[in-house]
């Protein structure tokens, strides 16, 4: 990056000699800085898993969650500050409500997506404004099964099978990317969701997490819900014996 | 010393993904203490409804306005729904509110950290509120200046919170900020006060000579050797206290259902 | 800078502040002047309900409460639509019932709906009692009276929270009150009387003496209310749901000898999933 500090990066109004728009670059930074979540979608529905970092011992378990409903039949997960998603996630609210009093039905994810985006991509474009310094990543079960989408700080978003954003993104993805979503169900997919985030974590910069999960899907009727708690622990039971496993294995190797 | 070029306003991102005028206002929470801006006796907690009381770190007045705010909140809840609002959903309506300044032009982030106190029907609750607009739900808190040693009180005897009687609590609460003050400082009638909220018992905020009994019960000369109480009897009363010092630092501590 | 072109920038510095070059404006003038300018405007205000319905019924039993109404959307004298359901579940403790103008009970609804959605959103343990419901109806009401503009409706309110029965009733003028037996619209004369004598004489009545009580003000309603209909659907607020019962035909012989009961059929339906 030869052009940070040239002065052609303190706005997001303002491209940079060699067409970049560095404000944007530095927000997605921030996401990078946050723990890593996980989402894919399965035949059947999508899962939700991510890593928490817990900084104080003070706090309360399950406080700042980051898996958010929208509406019964939208989850969102959010990777980055969590005060400037809560503005995003305040905004797909309004979004999901105003559809349903307009048009008597529960908002589709891809109309949803297109309005979020459009509010996201719509702070790249002021000086008077940051653009947010997070991503999210939205699900639903819809009328032609499951849906998963990514927006980034830059607005731009794509539809998925698996996806992930955060400190290890590159690391889960890669692990996603062995997995054959297609053919599995929910109930396959939370114990691979967390075995991820387990993989993942990095103990040495950061102790402390939480697991959290959510799904939706046929599972659970087309609502997004929170991973039932004894589902949650024999996933995370699941992810952690087979850490033990792989670590075991390669000692041998 | 701090200064580099990303640090003139909320709107830029700095190259490694922060925002500094935020932090800064973060250290308003941190470092500023009540010798700067005030005397030794300003208030620095009071209620917002029945249920729920803040104590602050960092700048008063800004404080005020968030409390303004807040107070409106409960009586909006309680005008349309005939109910206390619920105190997640109070703190949550605040960080929307903190967070509007941290991204616009022109603005400035709140430069206050909150410490929210309450009790609703899922419990007693404290929240600690940044100036970064991110709030925490805690199991017990302390922030302002030296609150660092405070925490450490807190943290070190997290466990037995939960089934103390609130006596017992409000001597927790007192050790801990007693651990904030200089050497040569005791916790006194003048510097400190003590709020305490329950089921079934309103917000109650001690100030001055009301304070008097409470110190008593506490025995100022040793520190980081809070005495151990043992909790015997199982309460129905359910409570969460703050108590407050003159330097700015803010301690609250709660304990979850009596056994 | 680019500020004032930022949606939501005000460039107010407070409410009825100086705005920035700008005179300052005394506190209030403003406001003053914008509701006068209201009020002045020539404006058709609604006087009328067009489809309508008729008595709803509610009474408190031991554990809970039981809510009654007919299905029919009266146009005018005309039985135009046979089929309306005029209860609905609210979350999964309170019931809301409406006589009056159906479509604004049907936009009551939605908008109900929409907040339950909204509290079910946060997910965070709280959620809307009988009661929190029964005040929100109340400051709409009254509020939209004091606009000329009512949502022409008595409705009521029936639930149970934490093991207490909750029963109340608002109109289209904002009139709120509570009571341990709630008829509407003409029920409010003729069953009403039935539905107190029966509380009297068994204060903690079951729900069985209830479902009797309650059925025959539903008789007696059809007999004497044109705008009736022996079709009905009945909630019933157990401990901790709310079931809903459809009520087919309520038996009727007009040579007075009546024959009751038979009248529950007995899909019961999950809260919400019925009406």
């Amino acid at each position: 990056m030869s052009s940070i500090g040239t002065g052609y990066d303190l706005s997001a109004s303002q491209f940079s000699p060699d067409g970049r728009v560095f404000q944007v670059e530095y927000a997605v930074k921030a996401v990078e800085n946050s723990g890593t979540i996980v989402g894919i979608r399965g035949k059947d529905g999508v899962v939700f898993g991510v890593e928490k970092l817990v900084l104080s011992k003070l706090y309360e378990y399950g406080a700042n969650k980051r898996i958010i409903h929208i509406d019964n039949h939208i989850g969102m997960a959010v990777a980055g500050l969590i005060a400037d998603a809560r503005q995003i996630v305040s905004v797909a609210r309004d979004e999901a409500a105003n559809y349903r009093s307009t048009y008597g039905s529960p908002i589709p994810l891809k109309y949803l997506v297109d309005r979020v985006s459009g509010y996201i991509h719509a702070h790249t474009l002021y000086s008077a404004v940051r653009p947010f310094g997070c991503s999210v990543l939205l699900s639903s079960q819809g009328p032609d099964g499951p849906e998963l989408h990514m927006i980034d700080p830059s607005g731009v978003s794509w539809g998925y099978h698996g996806c992930a954003i955060g400190k290890a993104k590159q690391a889960a993805k890669t692990e996603i990317e062995k997995l054959k979503m297609k053919d599995m169900t929910c109930e396959e997919l939370v114990k691979e969701v967390a075995k991820i985030i387990y993989i993942v974590h990095d103990e040495v910069k950061d102790k402390n997490f939480e697991l959290e999960l959510s799904w939706i899907g046929e599972v659970t009727n087309g609502k997004h819900q929170c991973v039932p708690k004894e589902i949650a622990e024999a996933a995370e039971k699941y992810a952690k014996e087979s850490l033990v496993e792989e670590s075991s294995s390669e000692d041998e190797d | 010393m701090f200064r580099n070029q990303y640090d003139n306003d909320v709107t830029v991102w700095s190259p490694q993904g922060r925002i500094h005028q935020i932090e800064y206002a973060m250290e308003a929470v941190k470092q500023r203490a009540a010798s700067e801006l005030s005397c030794a006796s300003e208030k620095r907690s009071w209620p917002i409804d029945n249920h729920v009381a803040v104590s602050i770190a960092g700048l008063t007045a800004d404080a005020r306005l968030l409390s303004k705010f807040m107070r409106s909140e409960c009586l909006d809840s309680k005008y349309a729904y005939d109910r206390r609002l619920p105190i997640s959903r109070l703190v949550s309506a605040v960080g929307d509110k903190m967070q509007i300044p941290t991204q616009r032009y022109g603005r400035r982030p709140y430069g206050v950290g909150l410490l929210v106190a309450g009790y609703d029907d899922m419990g007693p609750h404290i929240y600690q509120t940044c100036p970064s607009a991110n709030y925490f739900d805690c199991k017990a808190m302390a922030i302002g200046a030296r609150s660092q040693s405070a925490r450490t009180y807190l943290e070190r005897h997290l466990e037995e919170f939960s089934d103390c009687e609130p006596e017992e609590l409000i001597k927790h609460g007192l050790r801990a900020l007693r651990e904030t003050l200089p050497n040569e400082q005791e916790l006194t009638t003048k510097n400190c006060s003590i709020g305490v909220v329950g089921k079934d018992q309103d917000l109650a905020i001690y100030s001055d000579e009301a304070v008097t009994p409470y110190l008593a019960g506490i025995d100022q000369t040793k520190r980081r050797r809070g005495e151990e109480p043992a909790a015997d009897v199982a309460m129905e009363a359910e409570s969460a206290a703050a108590a407050e010092g003159d330097a700015g630092e803010q301690t609250a501590w709660r304990r979850i259902n009596g056994s | 800078m680019a500020a004032m072109n930022v949606p939501g920038f005000q460039d107010q510095l407070w409410g009825n502040g100086p705005s920035p070059g700008a005179v300052y404006n005394f506190p209030g003038i403003q406001m003053v002047l914008k509701l006068l300018s209201k009020f002045h405007q020539q404006r058709e205000l609604c006087k009328y309900p067009t489809t309508t319905g008729t008595s709803v019924l509610g009474i408190k039993f031991d554990g809970g409460v039981l809510m009654a109404a007919d299905t029919l959307g009266s146009y005018g004298s005309l039985a135009r639509f046979r089929e309306v359901s005029r209860l609905t579940a609210v979350g999964n403790n309170t019931v809301v019932g409406g006589s009056g103008d159906y479509a604004d009970f049907q936009y009551l609804k939605s908008v109900l709906e929409q907040k339950v959605i909204d509290d079910a959103c946060l997910n965070d343990g709280h959620g809307y009692t009988p009661k929190s419901i029964y005040s929100w109806l109340t400051r709409v009401m009254y509020y939209r009276r004091t606009r000329f503009d009512p949502l022409w409706n008595q409705v009521v309110v029936g639930g149970v929270h934490n093991g207490e029965s909750f029963l109340g009733c608002v109109d289209k003028i904002g009139i709120a009150f509570e009571a341990p037996t709630i008829s509407t619209g003409f029920g409010a004369y003729l069953a009403q009387p039935i539905l107190r004598d029966a509380l009297e004489k068994n204060p903690s009545m079951p729900l069985d003496q209830a479902r009797q009580v309650i059925t025959r003000c539903l008789q007696v309603l059809f007999y004497r209310d044109a705008r009736s209909l022996n079709k009905s659907k009945k909630h019933l607020h157990g401990v901790s749901r709310v079931i809903s019962r459809v009520m087919k035909n309520v038996l009727v012989k007009w040579n007075r000898q009546v024959t009751q009961q038979t009248l529950e059929t007995e899909d019961s339906v999950p809260a919400g999933q019925q009406c």
